[in-house]
């Protein structure tokens, strides 16, 4: 059979195209209230006090509840802690999950209004009087660590939330001290937000005779959620917790964390006793998901005469917001600083982050999640030293790679790369692109009064997050392995349980492709669960390109443990040494002999048990397997893109991107390219169209679609994909992963294509997002 | 207010809010839940539906305006078990991913092929003008809507 490489349509598709996909805002309970937030309007405003008496009397309402009815349940915590230079913990500072005393940015939750309908809650919320007595904000890096400035949390001085560093300094600056060239530059790393099109949503009930509470919701890890409310927050036993994440509509990173309104929502539905409900509208999303990037660095680069790169010094800031989410702090630490050497064999690195608190939404993993930042900011730094070397940035790019006899490879900065061909995919990209052809292409465009440009973005990233150890010492509050339960029904159809959770990735399909393939099984007789924790074992959830790579190994670990009992009982039925079985194709056979069963003649045994081995064997077959990471993926290629820049209006037309990537081994190469596109038009996204802004005051100026650029179908074109596997060699599945490659890779290559168009008119850089506005202003200043 | 509307071609007369929106209309009163809320300034496109034959925003539309009026969601696509060749289409190209966007992309192009059977690449995008989609990058969307232009003119 073999379906493993096969491009086989999705098994979740039918219901997304028939609308019969089940999100969380589908779902009504019986007797279900709806809720609505009360945000606050400012900033940074003290709370004297919240009247509330007016609006529980409108029409209606059930309940109002403000920071003072939560006394006595626990803040909304970390998941993540990092050390400062000094060994001392990060700052940490409370997130009450309603405001008490203070609200911290435009969004913030203070007050949740229950009413019997949607608009009914909407409108007392407008009656709920709080008296907010408006105070400094600062909304940016700059304004945060600037002398003087206002304090988000009165025991974070400075706003700093940590001082964190990585790699060694001394050789660096060894290096500096040697190099014959010295390569700097500063890089913004724009904020964005994710916009999973499906806004947040959490529908709580509780069931008083059992005391069991039922919270459905927006979440990429239900588990995740179970423990961290359950535990952490509301103080409810995990067996008395059942968190169902139904269909999620993408996620991106965003609908990893547990927020504010999921809490409130939840220990309201028990404290009335009835459903609750609550549904974002996409304004609240822009407010109150959390964002992602938003740092501001300096980059340096040692090389000597010939262009070798001698060392690398970053020193970045990363923008925290106003409370820490649930991963925020390992985003620009250990998710990016360990990015540095990228597909380079850099000798020396060092890198210095200091992350600050500001009056804004929180900031956390949003795809990529800190690996995006590092490639951009080497990316351009590479691109940099090229033209300041007058050198090609191929060849620069080429000199420097780690050569494919150099894997196993141990960077200046933690990881151990296991296997890649990065000089494969280089010239794989560069052929798919007619990277030699394009000067033509530039000249035909100029004679259209275009500037075309080119750009080339070579990268690696680090995910399959990851060896529970390791990930503890770094300060993860969690393990980071996955969980698979594997059910061999008595006729051999099979249920697979996984801890993943997909939101568009297809897991429901690539992953019962695995197991087909394993017990030789039709690819219709298998059929994938996830989401619901009173089903499936704990499990860490989808993020970080982990699920297959992670995941897909805790399926195929626990369906080697199916096909070891179903030796046993395949050798009692064949009154063989149990040594002597081979299972292949589906079937357990007698080694050198025709005399065989079928998986579903040993499963239809292990349930109908009548001659059967029942002193060495159980009945039944189902197996559960923990699979923990033995080190991440790293998952790499090129990218490029080319475009067009109208020097009259600044406006940019991306004519086509060619990715040639090296994601592992591939289980369905159609969801994979799948993957790569949206990466790509994320990452094409973050460079050319979306930034999230906030004034000086720290209102949202971006707080909707009419203000937010989100990337149409006319912005982007079509895209090559061309792959080049090296499988990885630690996890049984040889997948690297496939989510985040395209948010990575590709966000440089059209910045680099964006300088490159510009530069015969002597423009050097340019700031994301490279808005027509942008681009029309760097034309005229470099005109003078 | 009472208001009588033909959804997917069963007529419904209830007593509606003069506020409620076609699309809490759709969902809320009749719980067909395929027609989904992406934002709240009409931009993102999914809760497109048909009225009388033409993609409409429900969100952009008070369910007393559809009073009278005929009205096909997604729900109505699927015929006695085939898909309709547009969402056949978009399984075959994987125009879809998390599958939120879906139907609103899905009612939109089925529109786009009854003004213009073969449009051009950048025809299919520019009609995706009010239809945000994150997950695909559009490509395979385009694609899809290509892969049913031409099945189509074969019919």
């Amino acid at each position: 059979m073999g379906s493993i490489g096969q491009p086989l349509k999705r098994k979740e598709d039918h219901r997304f195209l028939t609308g019969r996909g089940k999100y969380t805002d589908d779902i009504v309970r019986p007797n279900q209230a709806y809720a609505y937030f009360v945000r606050s309007p400012y900033a940074h405003a003290k709370i004297n006090g919240i009247d509330k008496a007016e609006a529980e009397k409108a029409d209606g309402v059930v309940a109002i509840f403000t920071g003072a009815d939560l006394e006595g349940i626990g803040g909304v915590p970390c998941g993540w802690q990092i050390h400062n230079k000094d060994g001392t913990p990060m700052a940490e500072p409370p997130h009450p999950a309603l405001c008490t005393d203070k609200a911290l940015f435009v969004g913030d939750e203070v007050a949740i209004v229950i009413a019997e309908t949607k608009a009914q809650a909407k409108a007392a919320a407008q009656l709920v009087m709080v008296d907010y007595e408006p105070l400094p904000a600062v909304s940016s890096i700059k304004a945060a660590i600037a002398e003087g400035a206002p304090l988000v949390h009165a025991d974070a001085a400075n706003n700093r939330c940590f001082d964190w560093h990585l790699g060694e300094k001394d050789p660096v600056d060894a290096a500096f001290a040697k190099a014959d060239h010295v390569v700097e530059m500063d890089v913004v790393n724009n904020r964005l937000v994710p916009n999973a099109m499906e806004p947040r949503s959490a529908i709580c009930e509780y069931d008083p005779s059992s005391d069991m509470t039922t919270l459905w919701t927006t979440s990429q890890n239900p588990h995740l959620i179970r423990l961290l409310l359950g535990a952490f927050v509301l103080q409810i036993p995990e067996h008395k917790l059942r968190v169902i994440a139904p269909d999620v509509g993408g996620g991106f990173g965003s609908k990893i964390y547990l927020y504010a309104e999921e809490t409130v929502v939840t220990w309201a539905a028990r404290k009335l006793a009835r459903p609750v409900k609550w549904t974002a509208e996409r304004t609240e999303s822009f407010q109150a998901d959390a964002h992602g990037r938003d740092q501001i660095g300096h980059a340096r680069l040692a090389l000597d005469k010939d262009g070798n790169f001698l060392g690398l010094h970053i020193k970045n800031k990363a923008n925290m917001g106003a409370y820490l989410s649930t991963f925020a702090p390992a985003v620009p630490t250990y998710l990016h600083g360990t990015l540095f050497a990228g597909v380079y064999k850099t000798p020396a690195i060092y890198v210095e982050v200091e992350a600050v608190f500001t009056n804004t939404a929180p900031v956390d993993a949003y795809r990529g999640a800190g690996r995006p930042e590092a490639t951009y900011q080497l990316e351009r730094l590479v691109d940099k030293a090229a033209a300041q070397l007058g050198m090609d940035k191929i060849e620069l790019r080429r000199k420097n790679m780690i050569p494919k006899e150099a894997f196993p490879y141990q960077t200046p900065v933690a990881l151990q790369y296991d296997t890649g061909d990065f000089i494969a995919c280089l010239d794989l990209g560069l052929k798919s692109a007619d990277w030699d052809g394009f000067e033509a292409r530039r000249e035909e465009a100029k004679k259209r009064g275009k500037l075309r440009g080119i750009g080339i973005s070579t990268y690696l990233e680090a995910c399959g997050i990851a060896p529970s150890a390791l990930v503890g010492q770094l300060g993860a509050r969690a393990g980071l392995y996955e969980s698979a339960t594997i059910r061999v029904h008595p006729t051999g159809s099979v249920t697979v349980f996984t801890g993943t959770h997909s939101h568009g990735q297809g897991h429901e399909t690539a992953f019962a492709q695995i197991v087909a393939d394993h017990f030789g099984v039709d690819f219709e007789a298998v059929d994938i669960q996830h989401g619901d924790t009173s089903q499936t074992a704990f499990g860490m959830g989808t993020y970080g390109s982990r699920s297959l790579a992670v995941g897909g190994s805790a399926i195929v670990k626990a369906a080697d443990k199916v096909v070891a009992k179903g030796k046993k009982i395949a050798a009692h039925l064949l009154e063989a040494s149990e040594a002597d079985i081979e299972f292949e194709d589906g079937k357990f056979t007698v080694k050198g002999t025709d005399r065989s069963k079928t998986f579903g003649e040993v499963a239809l045994t292990a349930y109908v048990p009548h001659n059967y081995p029942i002193e060495e064997v159980e009945p039944g077959l189902e197996e559960t397997a923990f699979y923990d990471p033995k080190n991440f993926t790293y998952p790499g290629g090129c990218h490029i893109c080319e475009l067009e820049v109208d020097p009259e209006t600044g406006m940019i037309e991306v004519c086509n991107i060619t990715v040639a990537d090296d994601v592992g081994r591939v289980i369905n190469p159609m969801i994979v390219e799948g993957q790569i596109h949206g990466g790509v038009a994320q990452g094409v996204g973050q460079a050319l169209y979306e930034g999230c802004i906030y004034d000086d005051d720290g209102q949202l100026l971006t707080g909707s679609y009419m203000n937010y650029t989100m990337p149409r179908a006319a912005d982007l074109p079509m895209m090559t994909v061309g792959n080049h596997v090296t499988p990885c060699t630690h996890n049984p599945v040889g997948a690297k992963g496939v989510g985040e490659v395209g948010s990575i890779g590709v966000t440089p290559a059209v910045i680099n294509a964006v300088v490159d168009a510009l530069s015969p008119l002597g423009v050097k850089d340019i700031e994301m997002p490279a808005t027509p506005q942008r681009v029309w202003a760097a034309i005229r200043a470099a005109q003078g | 207010m009472q208001v009588t509307i033909t959804v997917n071609n069963r007529s419904i007369t209830r007593d509606v809010e003069a506020r409620t929106l076609l699309v809490d209309f759709i969902r809320g009163e009749l719980a067909l839940t395929g027609t989904h809320v992406g934002c709240d300034t009409s931009q993102c496109g999914a809760c497109t539906v048909l009225v009388d034959g033409k993609s409409i925003k429900s969100c952009t539309m008070l369910a007393v305006e559809a009073d009278g009026h005929e009205v096909s969601t997604i729900e109505s696509l699927e015929k006695n078990g085939e898909l309709h060749p547009m969402q056949a289409a978009f399984r075959e190209c994987h125009g879809l991913q998390c599958g939120f966007c879906t139907p609103g992309m899905v009612m939109s192009t089925v529109d786009l092929l009854q003004n213009n059977a073969n449009p051009s690449e950048p025809e299919i995008r520019e009609w995706l003008e009010g239809n945000i989609c994150r997950c695909t990058g559009y490509h395979n969307i385009v694609k899809a809507v290509q892969h049913c232009a031409s099945g189509t003119k074969g019919a």
